[in-house]
């Protein structure tokens, strides 16, 4: 290509950058235009171009010798007319299209200046169609006409361009090339000022523009495989194949090629044919044929052949045919090289193959198909619709005709419902980008305008929460055929299963169940399955801590859902809404899951979540699903007022955890901000005295309250880097939920209360507030402070504190683990914080380096908080704002 | 030091005039700078890009710097996707 361009004299070269110029020049000015200025100009030209049809036919058939006049005038009719009427209606400049409901807006912005190749078969009616395309669009179009038919484009593109220029289009906005070569063609299609070549001709055109490394629409060469199915309307299929094979002469490219007729009708359909018009050659006849119009060293038409009629065609190759033969029909008995006939024919030369079944016809099809045809078009006429199922997914072309002709049928607007146009894209079997009709969305930039959307978000609870001392006694209202309590047998020595058991009313069978008072493994769950089907259960009463209410969400989740496979279910996933697997669905009161918890902390009672022990793998599973969540939860603190102390601070301390963190993450709303900010308010202030006095009723109820709110906001909000810290070392060293959150705490809120180094995606908060949040924390605790950053320094202290009064130790390495193990351990500490999922939802994204410093501090332990870079510019105002 | 600036308001029915006769005489006798007043331009067409454009190539051979006032997106966009926007200054 570039010695080619090397060929090139200056002075041409100046000619061809005096082209380029006023293109681009009109191009520019053109983008000022509106659409009232565009569609008054595109009505002018075509109806200028609906004017000259017949002219122009005149022109390209006495200058081409191809086709058939009052085919082309027809053409050239169907590229103004029909393709009008598609774009007519059509927004091309602005705002083109609008989806409120995605807030979505598409901007048509024009591509600048075009270089355009025209073929020889269809050359007016090409010039024509590009011409309305590029006005529409706002485009300027340089034209390389096909040589042999140079003038008669030419006069098209001056018929377009006078009319055009007339109604006010910018001057220089068609230009056409005057003797075109293929080093102007090349020259111009490496320009940088050519944003677009547009390729309508012969493979080595296509091939050319898509070799230039500039943007292109290719459109190449065909070989329509027709099908002509047993059930197929034959009067019908006949006469639309010989209207579509002789159209123009069998010019346009998308015209039948090869028609593969099932056995039980092909006499029938041979004799149609023949009665139509059309002759039936013989084997000799056929073999003549192919050596005559398809070049052997090749394998391609010989262009003598070319849009000739059928009788020019028979005379040169000896064949003695009728003087009213329209088309010329070769029965062949394959595909491919050995069978010549089975190529592209652009002259009224038809194949025809005798198939013995279905599979043979398709396999055939496909043959023709991919014997130069791919992406381009193909036909069928059948009246099965299971017959044209397995044709279309068989064959790979971008325009599958059904029981039309496939000539004008592509051409679309006719036959069928597709764009009109005079480009079919090819895809890639062609070599093409779209396997679409070209149209005017295919001369435009269009730009998306994406507004930003809020997530829907939720608040979902369960229905029924039973909350106070004595609430228990509501399980009267419950009525059950067969109940299973699911606890454990400490809870059962202490006889709270016997409180249970008086509430529930007398009549119903009642079975218990208890299990380890450890996180749940599978075969636990499984035997808690057995029992429900031994029993037919229609309610679960889960009562006891966390592992037992997530032991009991599992069961019910099993029993109900048998197929449920839990491996799959704890799949990871980003949003739950997007997740990639679903939980089973569920009715509502198949079985009803009642939770009562015996621990002031994990909320489980009312939360979507259950983990699940994999002892085979030695790793925990965490099932998230609201079907989860049970269907009521009693809160009813004399189940926990003999709590020891040190569980007490730890649920405790859990529970303020989920709440700081829900209060802060980025699925936070105002519904889980109210539920967040009381039970933080709650724990501060009751924690302390329910661990001082374990027997204070009050606290304990405040302590348990708190636990399920801190529970509901989470449960909808989820949590954050505390506990995906916590998870990591909690699992690696043995220490309890609780208190592993604890000896993050401090830590985390002074982390998150800085400048991240990375923010998290959040559509659904503007701007980063997690310090005004905890400032608003601090204000509702009465904290002292002035500005953003000393309320987080004062809720800091406040935590830290807190921390003291409930003897947690002060860090990591009080509790015995030497600095030595510590670091060991930090390589697999961080790779498990960060693939832990609660970070998620985070404020602050953590680097893995970030996740280790946090881990450093809880080791060193509990000291003031660097909060030099928490904002300080915030006033104590601000939060009300958040 | 202080430099001297040519006023010229552009007449919308008559750019063309404008740049080829007005602005080419106040170029040439200009000693500081030429400021083109568009504000009342609303489109340009493709003889005003090549009057801008030989303006353009004047006022660089006589190291004169013509400014631009008021030009609308639309027309600056014109100009941007010419890269004559190089070759002006702009004043809003």
């Amino acid at each position: 290509m570039t010695e080619d361009i090397a060929s090139l004299s200056d002075d041409r070269i100046a000619y061809l950058e005096g082209l380029v110029r006023r293109g681009r020049t009109a191009a520019a000015v053109f983008t000022q235009f509106s659409q009232q200025d565009v569609d008054r100009i595109v009505k002018a030209i075509v109806l200028a171009g609906l004017d000259q049809a017949q002219y122009l036919a005149r022109l390209a058939i006495e200058e081409t010798r191809l086709g058939v006049l009052e085919d082309k005038a027809i053409k050239n009719m169907v590229a103004t007319e029909f393709v009008y009427n598609y774009i007519k209606d059509k927004p091309s400049v602005g705002v083109i299209r609008e989806f409120p409901e995605r807030g979505l807006v598409e901007v048509a912005e024009p591509i600048g200046l075009i270089f355009s190749l025209t073929p020889i078969t269809n050359p007016t009616s090409t010039v024509l169609f590009k011409c309305i395309m590029a006005i529409k669009t706002r485009n300027a179009v340089i034209f390389a006409p096909h040589p042999k038919a140079w003038h008669c484009c030419q006069q098209a593109i001056r018929i377009m361009y006078e009319t055009a220029v007339r109604h006010g289009a910018p001057e220089g906005v068609f230009t056409c090339l005057e003797s075109p070569t293929i080093p102007d063609n090349n020259y111009l299609m490496r320009h940088k000022e050519v944003k677009l070549i547009d390729a309508t001709g012969g493979p080595g055109a296509v091939k050319a523009a898509y070799s230039s490394g500039k943007p292109a629409l290719g459109v190449g060469p065909g070989n329509t495989p027709v099908y002509l199915e047993k059930t197929a309307h034959l009067d019908m299929a006949v006469v639309d194949i010989i209207t579509s094979k002789t159209f123009d002469n069998g010019t346009i490219c998308a015209s039948e090629q090869t028609v593969v007729i099932d056995d039980e009708i092909y006499p029938l359909a041979i004799q149609k044919f023949a009665d139509l018009g059309a002759h039936i050659c013989s084997q000799k006849e056929t073999e003549i044929l192919g050596r005559m119009v398809i070049d052997p060293d090749t394998g391609f038409m010989r262009p003598m052949a070319v849009g000739q009629k059928a009788t020019d065609i028979a005379r040169v190759c000896g064949l003695r045919v009728k003087p009213d033969t329209k088309l010329l029909v070769a029965p062949i008995q394959g595909v491919g090289r050995e069978h010549p006939l089975s190529v592209e024919k652009l002259f009224p030369v038809l194949s025809v193959y005798r198939a013995k079944s279905v599979d043979e016809a398709l396999r055939v099809c496909v043959d023709v198909n991919h014997a130069g045809g791919l992406g381009h078009t193909a036909v069928i006429f059948s009246r099965n619709d299971e017959i044209i199922r397995m044709f279309s997914e068989a064959i790979n072309a971008g325009r599958i005709i059904v029981n039309s002709p496939g000539s004008i049928g592509a051409l679309g607007g006719v036959y069928n419902d597709m764009v009109p146009t005079f480009s079919f894209g090819c895809g890639t079997g062609g070599g093409n980008s779209t396997t679409d009709n070209v149209s005017l969305y295919h001369y435009l930039n269009i730009k998306r305008v994406a507004r930003r959307t809020q997530a829907h978000m939720w608040f979902r609870v369960p229905n029924q929460i039973y909350f106070n001392m004595n609430a228990v006694e509501n399980l009267r209202h419950f009525p059950s055929q067969s109940t299973l309590i699911v606890t454990n047998p400490l809870l059962e020595q202490m006889g709270h299963v016997d409180i249970v058991r008086r509430f529930i009313p007398a009549q119903t069978p009642v079975r218990v169940l208890a299990i380890p008072d450890a996180e749940p493994e599978v075969k636990v769950v499984m035997q808690g399955v057995e029992a429900l089907n031994l029993h037919k259960a229609d309610q679960i009463i889960a009562l006891g801590g966390g592992s037992v209410i997530d032991a009991a969400k599992i069961m019910k989740l099993k029993y109900v859902s048998p197929e449920a496979d839990l491996e799959e279910l704890a799949a990871p996933f980003l949003d739950i809404r997007k997740r990639v697997v679903q939980f089973p669905a569920q009715s509502n009161n198949q079985v009803r899951l009642i939770a009562i918890s015996t621990t002031s902390g994990t909320g489980s009672e009312v939360t979507p979540f259950a983990v699940l022990l994999d002892k085979e793998r030695g790793r925990k599973v965490t099932l998230a699903d609201y079907s989860l969540s049970p269907d009521v939860a009693i809160v009813d603190p004399q189940f926990v007022m003999s709590m020891p102390k040190n569980l007490t601070a730890d649920t405790g301390i859990d529970c303020l955890t989920h709440a700081l963190e829900a209060g802060v993450s980025i699925h936070a709303s105002p519904y889980t901000d109210s539920n967040a900010m009381q039970a933080i308010r709650m724990a501060f202030k009751f924690l302390p005295i329910a661990y001082q006095n374990p027997r204070d009723e009050e606290a304990r109820s405040m302590m348990h309250n708190a636990a399920c709110i801190a529970a509901l906001a989470f449960s909808n909000a989820s949590v954050g880097v505390n506990h995906a810290l916590a998870h990591a070392f909690g699992a690696r060293f043995g220490v309890g939920h609780g208190r592993a959150n604890a000896l993050m705490l401090p830590h985390v809120i002074a982390y998150n209360a800085s400048v991240p180094t990375k923010f998290m995606p959040s559509p659904n908060q503007r701007g980063y507030i997690a310090h005004k949040k905890y400032a608003m924390m601090a204000d509702l605790l009465g904290l002292a402070g002035d500005t953003v950053a000393e309320k987080v320094k004062s809720l800091v202290s406040a935590t830290e504190q807190l921390l003291d009064r409930l003897e947690i130790p002060r860090s990591i390495a009080d509790l015995g683990i030497s600095k030595e193990e510590f670091e060991r351990a930090m390589p697999d500490l961080a790779k498990v914080a960060f693939d832990d999922p609660s970070w998620r939802s985070n404020p602050r994204m953590p680097l893995v380096s970030e996740l280790v410093e946090l881990f450093w501090q809880a080791y060193r332990g509990r000291s003031p908080a660097n909060l030099a870079s928490v904002s300080g510019q915030a006033t104590a105002k601000e939060w009300s704002h958040v | 030091m202080t430099t001297h600036a040519d006023w010229i308001q552009l007449d919308p029915e008559r750019v063309l005039h404008g740049l080829q006769q007005e602005a080419v005489d106040k170029v040439n006798s200009a000693q500081g700078e030429v400021i083109l007043d568009f504000s009342s331009v609303l489109r340009i067409d493709s003889n005003v890009v090549q009057a801008m454009e030989q303006l353009a190539g004047l006022a660089e051979q006589r190291s004169v710097k013509v400014v631009l006032r008021a030009v609308n997106v639309d027309i600056y966009k014109v100009l941007k996707l010419l890269k004559l926007t190089q070759r002006f200054s702009f004043l809003t």
